[in-house]
């Protein structure tokens, strides 16, 4: 078998392909090991549960207590879907149902662009704009005051970011729903907001759900854009106008002392495990639950 | 009735807000971005390295910045590509009879794309530790390699998908073998597709700024091996915008304006190259 012949290039083209498959296949289970190897040595000291409830962050003392920092990014995460479902459930049903061929040829591009924009233009922008409007608009507005670095200015930042990817999603989902079932409503004498109502609403409510649970996990992984306005400070919030520390700040605002704190490093990496495991778990259940909705239709 | 009635008007004007919510955002950023980069934008910005006392105001750019943006993201796409295409064509011409496998795959990919970045740079940083690697351009290039696969080939697998199932089974018939038909029809197909996949997942690279926290490092040289560290536009954006001096911040946001105008031509470029897409394919 000569080396140019038409066999053996394809022999090792699959070869190389099985290759990369393998490698794609291997890398998350590499990451986990990797990462849990790494976080090993405070896992070792402490009980997980120890250290995820415990709210004293000390590294100098050997004190890691990661409650602020999950609080914190619970916080920023809820709100800022809480935020982006309902403009993107409403959007979704807009560019679906009614918007005429024009207004979806204009705002596809929108949507991609938002989507593209890296992350810490979005930090740009809410250094710029979203921390001095709540400084100086809505803290005033509740008789309080603040730097404008809060929990609320991360979560509106953040709420941009997720619209895109949500709203994607959502549309998707209502695509799939076949035209039939709203022909049929339409044609027994249901008016067009009826139809989405009790129909397409209803039909799309898991789908619904799942978008909203892949946004949770995008928004909660989401680092540089949040780290330059909510704050950066270590304390468990207690209100939307109290700053934030969230997980993937801490992981990187502190990269570069790490290693000369014993600990330091592994209780980061377990940072890192503990986001990859939450975002994992978003993420799985939203997509079983999506795949077993498009099954159900 | 009549309460029905208004409350369509009122959802309907609900969905106006909403989607005027969302462009206005779009282009409250771009405009931002733009109008407090402008100013302090020039051509010493884009064409020199820093000098002497850069980070407190003085002369000097952040060539080294956006050298160094380019250099790592075109590695790492280039890296991506190697075993990416590969996997997006062996899940769409060698396992099409495979459909349950396939989608368990590309459930598996959707897993990965939702992985933040950070993760990914911690995980580089623990792999560099290990290796005993320093921060360096070739670090960055593994780990943003890392972080985009996925992306890039679930886009490649989406392309891919919308070649005929005749095209593949008259190639074959025609005694080409599997990797032929992969190389020669399949990609031939759809190449501006492709293309468009692959710029995505280069704006992904270029863009992102957790993942390369780590492990590229910062210096205010243009690398000249793939072994020192170098500087990236976002970390850039990011330490500029820290400072306290004023001269130095009003650099972040004409460093944020140049990342931006990058990431827009990329989308333009993207668009104008997938408008093509449908003129010259075998349609079925």
């Amino acid at each position: 078998m000569s080396v140019f012949s038409r066999k053996f290039r394809d022999k090792t083209a699959l070869f190389w392909m099985i290759i990369s498959l393998v490698i794609l296949l291997l890398m998350p289970i590499l990451l986990a090991i990797g990462l849990y190897l790494k976080s090993l040595p405070i896992l070792n000291g402490q009980s997980f549960w120890e250290l995820i409830s415990e709210s004293d962050w000390k590294p100098m003392q050997g004190k890691f207590g990661f409650l602020p920092f999950i609080t914190s990014s619970l916080w920023v995460t809820f709100l800022s879907v809480i935020i982006a479902a309902p403009v993107c459930i409403l959007t979704a049903i807009y560019l679906t149902q009614y918007a005429r061929k024009k207004v979806l040829a204009f705002m596809h591009p929108v949507i991609d662009i938002l989507a593209g924009l890296p992350s810490v233009i979005y930090g740009v922008w809410g250094v710029l704009i979203v921390v001095p409007f709540i400084s100086k608009t809505v803290a005033p507005f509740f008789g309080l005051q603040t730097s404008g670095y809060t929990i609320l200015a991360g979560a509106i930042v953040l709420s941009i970011m997720v619209i895109p990817f949500i709203l994607n999603i959502l549309i998707e989902v209502f695509r799939t729903i076949p035209e039939e079932l709203t022909e049929a409503s339409l044609s027994v004498g249901a008016t067009k907001w009826e139809t989405i109502k009790y129909v397409l609403l209803k039909k799309a409510y898991p789908g619904i759900i799942s978008a909203t649970g892949l946004g949770v996990a995008r928004a909660f992984g989401e680092t540089i854009a949040v780290l330059m306005v909510v704050g950066n400070v270590v304390k468990v919030p207690s209100s939307i106008f109290d700053s934030g520390y969230p997980l993937p700040a801490l992981i990187a605002n502190n990269y570069g002392e790490m290693l000369s704190i014993p600990k330091y490093d592994s209780a980061l990496m377990l940072a890192a495990l503990i986001l990859f495991g939450i975002v994992l778990l978003f993420n799985f259940l939203s997509r079983m639950a999506i795949i077993r909705s498009e099954k159900n239709q | 009735m009549k309460l029905k009635k208004t409350e369509e008007i009122i959802f309907k004007a609900l969905m106006y807000i909403s989607v005027s919510f969302i462009t206005a955002s779009l282009f409250l950023i771009v405009f931002s971005i733009f109008y407090k980069g402008l100013p302090s934008m020039s051509w010493e910005m884009v064409s020199q390295t820093p000098k002497g006392g850069f980070y407190f105001g003085k002369e000097g750019g952040i060539l080294n910045a956006i050298i160094g943006s380019l250099y790592l993201s075109i590695g790492a796409t280039i890296l991506a590509m190697l075993f990416g295409i590969p996997i997006a064509l062996f899940m769409n011409v060698y396992l099409r009879k495979y459909n349950r496998f396939v989608n368990g795959i590309r459930f598996f990919l959707d897993l990965l794309w939702g992985i933040p970045s950070i993760v990914y740079g911690a995980f580089g940083f623990t792999i560099m530790v290990m290796l005993g690697i320093k921060t360096s351009l070739l670090a960055g290039i593994i780990t943003v390699s890392i972080f985009i696969l996925p992306i890039m080939v679930r886009a490649l697998d989406e392309v891919l998908k919308t070649v005929p199932v005749g095209l593949f089974e008259a190639s074959l018939s025609l005694g080409s073998t599997r990797s032929e038909t992969a190389f020669r029809v399949f990609i031939r197909q759809t190449i501006p597709g492709l293309a468009t996949a692959i710029l995505l997942s280069f704006g992904r690279a270029i863009g992102d700024a957790a993942s390369v926290l780590f492990t590229t490092g910062y210096t205010d040289h243009i690398p000249t091996s793939i072994m020192q560290p170098t500087a990236t536009l976002p970390l850039a954006i990011f330490f500029q915008l820290g400072s306290p001096i004023e001269e130095v911040r009003s650099r972040a946001y004409s460093s944020a304006l140049i990342l931006t105008v990058i990431i827009l031509l990329i989308s333009v470029i993207a668009r104008v190259i997938s408008a093509k897409y449908n003129k010259h394919r075998i349609k079925f």
